[in-house]
């Protein structure tokens, strides 16, 4: 009597969306923003009340709207990626598009807060949780600008038709940079904005 | 673990940063209790959570990429929750 041969169902193999390099990137980052929350966390330990008095001066609405601004970013992202994989490339860029504006209304907001900052004589020497506070926020901002600079990128070329259903793996780079960036923030928002 | 579909996961981080917002601007955080600061960053637990799963798509990677992201922010979330717990000590 032959042997009767089961064939297992496929299972998709674990799969890490987007290169290996952005994620080695990712790690380094996280690190390095990890260090900078706790050391906030506890330098806020030795002076309370001046870190609390300086928190209720930061606009929490400005921080609010900035949250659901990255987090409306991220998901016009998820629905980019989601939307080239079944080549749908003008849908992909629209959403890319929708993101870009999200990340410029970040921006903008940021712009406002830091001027009005700089106008009331704030810098990193004002105190230490202002030092914290600008160091944090600023080093933020310019990861929110170079992700913006990469989506811009791939917007242009995702119009072009460049990616597609078996070729979206720039793409998927491009977001996991997209989406630490807003993962860093859903930390920063309640620790710097809401806390106090 | 919860699958939520894309669009209902955007609006629950939608919903939990207004009430992390209105938490914010209700006074509770003044009154030196360390229930508010659970809920907070318990709310922002949930969302990196959500992102990382989600959004950065690693439920379909490896477990040590899912578990590095996630041990961050545990770790993270972990260790603020602490110094906040000292400071009211």
């Amino acid at each position: 009597m032959g042997k009767t041969v089961v064939e297992e169902p496929l299972v998709d193999s674990p799969r890490l969306a987007g290169d290996l390099a952005v994620w080695l990137i990712i790690l380094a980052e996280l690190l390095a923003f990890g260090i900078l929350f706790l050391s906030y966390a506890f330098a806020r330990t030795f002076d309370v009340a001046l870190f609390n008095a300086s928190q209720r001066t930061l606009d929490l609405n400005s921080g609010a709207i900035n949250t659901a601004l990255l987090i409306t970013g991220s998901w016009c992202v998820v629905r980019a990626v989601q939307a080239v994989k079944q080549d749908a490339s003008i849908a992909s860029a629209r959403w890319l598009l929708a993101a870009l504006a999200c990340g410029g209304g970040f921006v903008a907001i940021k712009l406002m807060e830091f001027s009005a900052k700089a106008q009331a004589g704030i810098d990193l020497s004002t105190n230490t949780f202002y030092m914290f506070y600008l160091l944090l926020t600023g080093f933020h901002f310019f990861h929110v600008l170079a992700a913006m600079v990469f989506l811009t990128i791939l917007l242009v070329k995702t119009r072009a038709g460049h990616y597609g259903k078996h070729n979206h793996h720039a793409l998927e780079t491009g977001a996991a940079f997209w989406h630490m960036v807003d993962l860093l923030w859903i930390v920063l928002f309640p620790l710097i904005y809401v806390m106090r | 673990m919860f699958n939520f579909s894309t669009n209902t996961l955007w609006l629950l981080l939608l919903v939990a940063t207004g009430f992390t917002y209105w938490l914010g601007e209700s006074g509770e955080l003044g009154h030196a209790r360390m229930l508010p600061v659970f809920l907070i960053f318990g709310f922002s637990f949930a969302k990196g959570v959500a992102v990382v799963i989600d959004f950065m798509d690693l439920r379909h990677a490896p477990a040590l990429w899912r578990n590095l992201l996630l041990g961050w922010l545990a770790f993270v979330i972990a260790m603020i929750l602490l110094a906040y717990w000292i400071a009211l000590q």
